[in-house]
């Protein structure tokens, strides 16, 4: 397989490298074929810093199962901190 | 016993537009003449499969050159590289014409060539592979590897693959093999067809084996879509057509 199925979006934080902590620039999304996860193709995600060389990455690759369950937890933890944040905003 | 021995390192030579990419190259030793080849890395990178291929050809007689063609990305592991393109959108068509046009006139300039020079790809280089020996007259035979988006909707085209490579059968100017797994989805067994249509439509001197029982990237013998029988057929496939056509022995 050889996909086109990428997804690239800004984002604003930090990740861990095996050199120490970056600064990111952008989270990249694809289906593709993985390096490492022994799977003919595999969600895999990079958080990267594009101003920084290839070594600026934090990458994960993942069965479409577990991408499925991440996304699942991703949108429940994030609805939850849209809560948490609006109660914030009333107290204020 | 018959002396055996070669040279493999890494170089730099002229890519597309005389800018300096690195370059893996094996050779065999020996006054020649050896027929040329280049060896276009794959999606994942210029990386360790893509050596061992290399020296894979020059183990059986030709001087390889393995250009790479994620070079503008900047130093680092393999996967990482990658990466990085993919996160860039890859790398523009264009380019890929130039660097492997640059890699070929190196292969011209050694003085152990025979006149002969093939270019062989897998995946993603699959397809730089035909896109290439349609934008040249500089080589005598392709081997295209499960090309994927060779056959290209309006929505995957960008500005770094504007034109499907499908588009340009009619000024392809060498020989093509061509190897596909009838399980893989990118190239779909439809999408070969297509490709092969438009060959035959233009009177294209090719060859395509299809195997059933393997998908994409079956020759890959460190990944899961291996497929030992297959691979070693189509091995002797992609040997039998490059003797046919590079060799003057």
């Amino acid at each position: 397989m050889c996909t086109s199925i990428v997804e690239i979006v800004g984002a604003s934080g930090a990740g861990k490298t095996g050199e120490g902590w970056i600064e990111l620039t952008h989270s990249v999304v694809s289906y593709d074929h993985p390096h490492h996860a022994v799977l003919e193709e595999a969600i895999t995600i990079d958080f990267v810093n594009s101003t920084l060389g290839p070594a600026a990455r934090v990458a994960v690759e993942l069965t479409l199962e577990s991408a499925k369950e991440l996304s699942a937890a991703l949108a429940r933890a994030i609805a939850a901190a849209e809560i948490e944040e609006s109660a914030r905003l009333r107290r204020a | 016993m018959a002396y055996e021995g070669m040279i493999a390192e890494t170089i730099a030579i002229n890519g597309d537009k005389g800018e300096p990419i690195s370059a893996y190259v094996a050779k065999p030793l020996g006054p020649g003449p050896f027929p040329g080849l280049v060896v276009l890395h794959h999606a994942p990178g210029w990386d360790e499969w893509y050596r061992e291929t290399t020296r894979k050809f020059a183990h059986h007689g030709y001087v390889a050159i393995s250009p790479n063609l994620y070079h503008r990305a900047g130093e680092g592991k393999a996967d990482d590289v990658a990466a990085k393109v993919r996160a860039e959108g890859g790398v523009p068509d264009a380019q890929v014409i130039g660097d492997t046009e640059g890699s070929v006139a190196w292969l011209r300039a050694q003085p152990v060539l025979n006149g002969k020079v093939g270019v062989f790809g897998s995946c993603s280089a699959g397809r730089q592979t035909f896109l290439f020996a349609c934008h040249t007259k500089s080589i005598n035979a392709a081997v295209e590897l499960w090309g994927g988006r060779v056959v290209m909707s309006k929505e995957e085209l960008n500005p770094k693959q504007p034109t499907a490579p499908i588009e340009f059968t009619k000024s392809l100017s060498c020989p093509l093999l061509g190897l596909f797994g009838n399980e893989d989805r990118s190239p779909t067994p439809e999408q070969v067809d297509q490709h092969e249509a438009e060959l035959k439509k233009h009177g294209k001197q090719y060859e395509f084996h299809r195997y059933d029982g393997a998908g994409h990237g079956f020759f890959y013998y460190d990944r899961p879509a291996y497929r030992i029988e297959q691979a070693l057929d189509g091995w002797q496939k992609v040997f039998g057509f490059l003797h046919k056509h590079l060799s003057t022995r």
